[in-house]
């Protein structure tokens, strides 16, 4: 099962998700259109992509826009459970080691000891999120179950990871969890709100490149205070 | 009833239907009619396939449903954090549904999107910069009017607004000959006190062309004889158009593009028939929002711009006194507190916000922030058609509540507002809560400060 899991199903499950999330991209970008977004995207390109990199830079430093500093909770949370979301999966020694068998080759990986406390931390993160989406009235009102499966197949990995490395309970069953949660988030990336991974590149750089074209970027002797 | 008397899918075309719907006081009848109206499912459809594009279909998918928008929004926070105010759920309950059931929506749930988008929102676009994802749910509730509009569902005067550009290319009924009457008395009765001073109609390749809001000659034509005084004081080679001076678009608040683009492509017209080297609107924000922001879009122009360099009143009264063309006497500065407020059209969505305070620089000498301020500062409570719509009245007037606070908190009883709608709510907000605050555009102020070189002076006698 493991290895079924971890060779052919893990090609797939790379596949779709690095396929799909480019598809995504480019289908995006072919959507766009200066008379219904009403930006000049061509003639102001290069303005427009400095508006693009300024508004995603903010958004990924914490405390980088007002957003952030205003919702320091949320803030919290949100870069906890997504620092660990994108170093684990990429720099995991476990997942090194399948990666050097499957092609061959491997990237630099995180010492053990700071995986565990970024596996923790994400798992902290992802907690806080659950908990404001209970408290808060303005964000109950917003969520539905799809948040919530959402919200869960994104910790799973993390759980049933840690579960296995900390070999409680029967460890092959915890493994094949956390292989199949994890090949489940990479399989529906492209087709759910997870597509945000590549997504919200395009989405923030896009709102970057309005304001920087059109809405006062030609204007402002400053980049726009996101 | 599939189609009302006055409340239909068809635009107000002749100056007879504008008055008959005028005459429907309050739009009684109209609103009446509206219950009844049906709704086009096939029609929204085929729009949404055609218009709604990668931008709003990914915003409207990928809103991950944070509620981070919610303190963006000054109606959410005016109205007792009332979740049904979060912008996100403003916009997934209405447009969000629309796009769902891809049009196959009930007349009931289309009166309640008229309701939701323009008494909830009033497009400051204040949200979009607040939300991770960069979603601005001010630029969906403008969609989403235009959705509607093309249904027959629009608020009375919104209906009326965008007919009065259709029919005399202005917001109100001002006609080439009322505007160039206007002009001609303005210059007269002012010329006395300016020897000297013109209103000059249809120069040709003039320095600057002046467009502005029909409620100046309607309404308030000494604000058209003060910009004559102003650009007379400058030493200004400055003229007006006959056709293609109105520089807003009611229609926008509408969502009625089709009238949007022939209003602005009036204006762009002057342009190139008078060819002046710029042109400078009045101290209006969405007035600048139509006509130099979103128009050339409307108009087709590719790369975005108005035909000639096109800016607004702030910046040439920054320029006029930064390069001395006009002069403040030291002695008639403002000196009591006084507060500025920022225009959501020109400021956050144009980023002019330095030079309004350039202008305060020279102008005043206790000049107190609101908080907050520039790009992040709240909508006046009237923006985007708000002011104008007797049905949300009592909406309006506890948004206003936001504005309130915030010049309460400066300490000071002057508010200059350069932007109408603005104004207005300024105005408004007074009449409801007795502040005891004073409001003014800039160019009242700038006359009365403004230094008068010999040669302009009335002959001693």
């Amino acid at each position: 099962m493991i290895a079924f899991l971890t060779g052919p199903m893990l090609w797939v499950s790379l596949l779709v998700f690095f396929g799909g999330l480019t598809i995504r991209a480019v289908m995006y970008v072919r959507g766009l259109s200066w008379q219904l977004d009403r930006v000049a995207y061509k003639p102001h390109m290069a303005r427009g992509m400095r508006g693009a990199i300024h508004s995603i830079r903010s958004w990924l430093i914490p405390g980088g826009t007002y957003g952030w500093r205003q919702q320091p909770f949320m803030a919290t949370g949100f870069f906890l459970f997504h620092i660990g979301a994108i170093l684990l999966p990429l720099f995991l020694i476990g997942h090194q080691e399948i990666l050097k068998m499957a092609f061959g080759f491997s990237l630099p990986t995180l010492p053990s000891t700071v995986a565990d406390v970024l596996t923790v931390l994400a798992i902290i993160g992802g907690f806080m999120l659950a908990i404001r989406r209970i408290a808060l009235p303005e964000v109950r009102i917003l969520t539905t179950g799809y948040d919530w499966f959402i919200l869960g197949i994104s910790v799973a990995p993390f759980v049933t990871g840690l579960i296995a490395r900390l070999h409680l309970g029967n460890y092959d069953f915890w493994l094949t969890c956390h292989i199949l949660t994890g090949e489940a988030v990479l399989i529906l990336a492209p087709f759910t709100k997870l597509s945000h991974i590549v997504l919200f590149f395009m989405s923030r750089g896009q709102l970057g490149m309005d304001y920087n074209i059109k809405r006062g970027g030609a204007k402002r002797e400053t980049a726009f205070p996101w | 009833m599939p189609q009302g008397t006055f409340c239909n899918t068809t635009p107000i075309g002749t100056e007879e239907a504008l008055k008959a719907l005028l005459g429907d006081k309050g739009g009684a009848q109209y609103y009446e009619e509206m219950k009844a109206l049906d709704v086009d499912s096939d029609a929204i459809a085929a729009l949404l396939e055609k218009t709604c594009q990668s931008r709003i279909r990914t915003w409207l998918e990928i809103c991950a449903h944070c509620g981070m928008c919610a303190d963006s929004c000054f109606l959410y926070r005016v109205n007792d954090r009332d979740p049904k105010q979060v912008p996100a759920y403003k916009i997934q309950s209405t447009l969000g549904e629309l796009v769902k059931k891809k049009g196959k929506v009930t007349n009931e749930f289309m009166r309640h999107c008229v309701d939701v988008a323009w008494s909830q929102c009033t497009c400051c676009n204040r949200c979009g910069m607040y939300c991770p994802h960069g979603i601005d749910m001010g630029v969906m509730f403008s969609y989403l009017r235009g959705i509607l509009n093309s249904q027959g569902f629009v608020p009375w005067e919104m209906k009326i607004g965008s007919g009065m550009h259709r029919v005399y290319n202005a917001q109100m009924d001002v006609t080439t000959e009322d505007w160039v009457d206007t002009c001609e008395w303005m210059a007269e009765e002012y010329e006395e006190e300016w020897p000297g001073l013109e209103i000059p109609v249809d120069k040709e390749d003039a320095d600057i062309m002046y467009t502005l809001n029909a409620r100046e000659p309607k309404h308030y034509p000494e604000d058209l004889a003060e910009a004559a005084i102003l650009f007379h004081l400058a030493g200004e080679n400055w003229t007006v158009p006959s056709k293609g001076w109105e520089q807003t678009s009611l229609s926008m608040f509408a969502g009625d593009w089709a009238a949007c683009k022939m209003q602005v492509e009036s204006v762009y017209d002057a342009i190139e028939r008078l060819r002046p080297k710029r042109v400078i609107g009045t101290e209006c924000g969405h007035a600048h929002r139509a006509t130099v922001i979103e128009g050339p879009y409307w108009a087709g122009r590719e790369d975005g711009l108005p035909p000639a360099p096109y800016i607004h009143y702030v910046e040439w009264v920054a320029e006029a006194l930064r390069t001395g063309k006009i002069k403040i006497d030291p002695a008639k500065k403002i000196k009591e507190p006084v507060t500025l407020q920022d225009s959501c059209n020109y400021v956050r969505n144009h980023g002019l916000a330095k030079a309004t305070r350039e202008i305060m620089s020279y102008i005043a000498e206790d000049f107190r922030e609101m908080g907050p301020n520039r790009e992040h500062n709240y909508c006046c409570g009237g923006g985007g058609g708000f002011n104008g719509i007797g049905k949300y009245r009592s909406e309006r007037n506890k948004a206003l509540q936001t504005k309130r606070d915030q010049i309460l908190a400066t300490g000071c009883k002057l508010v200059i507002a350069p932007c109408h709608n603005c104004w207005d709510a300024i105005r408004d907000l007074e009449e409801e809560y007795e502040i005891g605050i004073r409001w003014s555009f800039l160019k009242p102020l700038i006359i009365k400060m403004a230094i008068i070189p010999d040669h302009l002076k009335l002959p001693e006698e």
